[in-house]
């Protein structure tokens, strides 16, 4: 290898979707250096699932922080894993409805807790029911080949990372099959 | 508000070898690089491994203080940069085995001490990378938007129901042409990189600027491809989506193997 630098043709080059003269663009080295590379765990100990979380939320970064920034791409100052402010940023509404959640919540517990006591029955565990719910409320749907769009991977990035996990998990065994 | 312990750790880049003409090209690639936190870049030698080490702040790469940093985004850019950089300033020279960002030890002795105990994996995959480079390989595909189709122009007759299914039909064409193109370059970058190419990574499709940029990445995969065919590998690629209409290939490249490291954890032999 004579030039580190990756060089392109010029109808590639022409075709970039970054405009950048070099192929080696922020995106391109993240998932290099955050998702692969050998892992060595050092003196200073990072937490993978850390790493893991912040490569499925770089995706989200493509062209450059600038960039995303322009688009509207700013996860980093909402997101609670990320960012310890964030929860203050949640908005009134979302917060107002969180409480009205558990209290209807708390509600329904209570009345179940009494009827239970007038029928001579055990209560019913409030916090798995909720739970439950909760997850039939996320079932995820089919996994589309397509590429999602950013506004889908905001609201359900969440739940993504399960899935993703999952789809390492594939990817994984198809790069084996491949070898 | 760290202890002296903390004052100075040792962040190493990569692996490479320490036989002589190997750590001698690997030094006088170093020699003009500055690393994470600007510092230069030294080996550290240990039987027939060595590994690219540069000092960095305690109070910057202490487990706390690393995982706020791994968070901010600018923080990280210039990080990820760095430590890229010194990988490929390497692999422009000598074979080289990447490790993961933020690989961070006590001191250098702690460092010489991992690469005695993994010397038999590293040896193992230096000579699996041998005179190979690594390319990314990327198939966009300019999908027509899934909303409405265009409206008709201001000039138009009005619209009948007629025209407009006409109008919805002839648009939900044009997406399934263009996903059947972006399959076929799949298909043929797949093809090509057969007889040439000795290993692929999947890497996941990059997502983000749809917003913005023309083009959803359909498939984002990297190739080992041994350096005599590296060239002829590129060109390749280049050329596979030439007469595929709204559908292009982007190659990126050479890079340092990183994407073909995983099989040291263990668990996953080739």
């Amino acid at each position: 290898m004579t030039e580190p630098v990756p060089t392109r043709s010029t109808p590639s080059r022409a075709l970039s979707p970054y405009g950048e003269s070099s192929g080696a663009n922020l995106a391109d080295i993240l998932e290099r250096v955050l998702d692969k590379g050998i892992v060595i765990v050092g003196d200073i100990k990072i937490n993978l699932l850390d790493i893991e979380l912040l490569t499925i939320k770089l995706r989200l970064l493509v062209a450059s922080v600038d960039k995303a920034r322009e688009i509207g791409i700013d996860w980093w100052e909402h997101d609670p894993a990320l960012s310890s402010g964030a929860d203050r940023q949640n908005s009134l509404k979302e917060q107002n409805e969180r409480l009205r959640a558990e209290v209807e919540e708390l509600r329904r517990k209570v009345e179940t807790s009494e009827r239970a006591e007038s029928a001579g029955e055990l209560p019913e565990r409030g916090s798995g029911g909720r739970r439950r719910a909760r997850e039939t409320d996320r079932e995820p749907g089919t996994e589309p080949r397509r590429p999602r769009r950013r506004k889908d991977d905001a609201e359900d990035r969440d739940r993504n990372q399960d899935r993703d996990r999952d789809r390492d998990r594939d990817r994984d065994r198809d790069r084996d099959r491949d070898r | 508000m760290n202890g002296p312990l903390l004052s100075c750790l040792s962040y190493a880049y990569a692996v490479v070898r320490s036989s002589d003409p190997a750590a001698q090209r690997a030094q006088a690639a170093l020699a003009g690089v500055r690393g994470v936190a600007d510092a230069p870049v030294t080996l550290v030698r240990s039987g027939a491994v060595a590994a690219a080490v540069s000092a960095v702040p305690g109070e910057e790469f202490a487990e706390g203080a690393l995982k706020a940093h791994l968070e901010d985004l600018d923080w990280l850019e210039t990080t990820a940069r760095s430590h890229h950089l010194v990988i490929e300033t390497l692999a422009a020279r000598t074979t080289v085995l990447p490790l993961r960002l933020a690989t961070v030890y006590l001191d250098d002795s702690r460092v010489e001490r991992m690469l005695v105990e993994r010397q038999e994996d590293f040896t193992a995959l230096l000579d699996r990378f041998d005179d190979h480079v690594e390319w990314g390989v990327k198939v966009y595909a300019e999908i027509p938007a899934a909303s409405d189709p265009a409206e008709p122009g201001p000039s138009a007759p009005p619209d009948t129901g007629r025209a407009y299914l006409r109008r919805r039909r002839q648009h939900r064409q044009a997406r399934e042409e263009t996903w059947r193109a972006a399959e076929e370059a799949v298909r043929r970058t797949e093809q090509r990189a057969r007889g040439l190419a000795v290993e692929r990574a999947r890497h996941r499709p990059q997502q983000g600027t749809l917003a913005r940029l023309p083009g959803e990445n359909v498939t984002n995969d990297a190739y080992l491809v041994p350096r005599h065919a590296a060239e002829e590998f590129r060109d390749r690629m280049l050329h596979a989506a030439d007469d595929l209409p709204g559908v292009r290939v982007e190659v990126t490249g050479p890079w340092a193997p990183y994407s073909f490291t995983a099989p040291l954890e263990g668990v996953r032999q080739p």
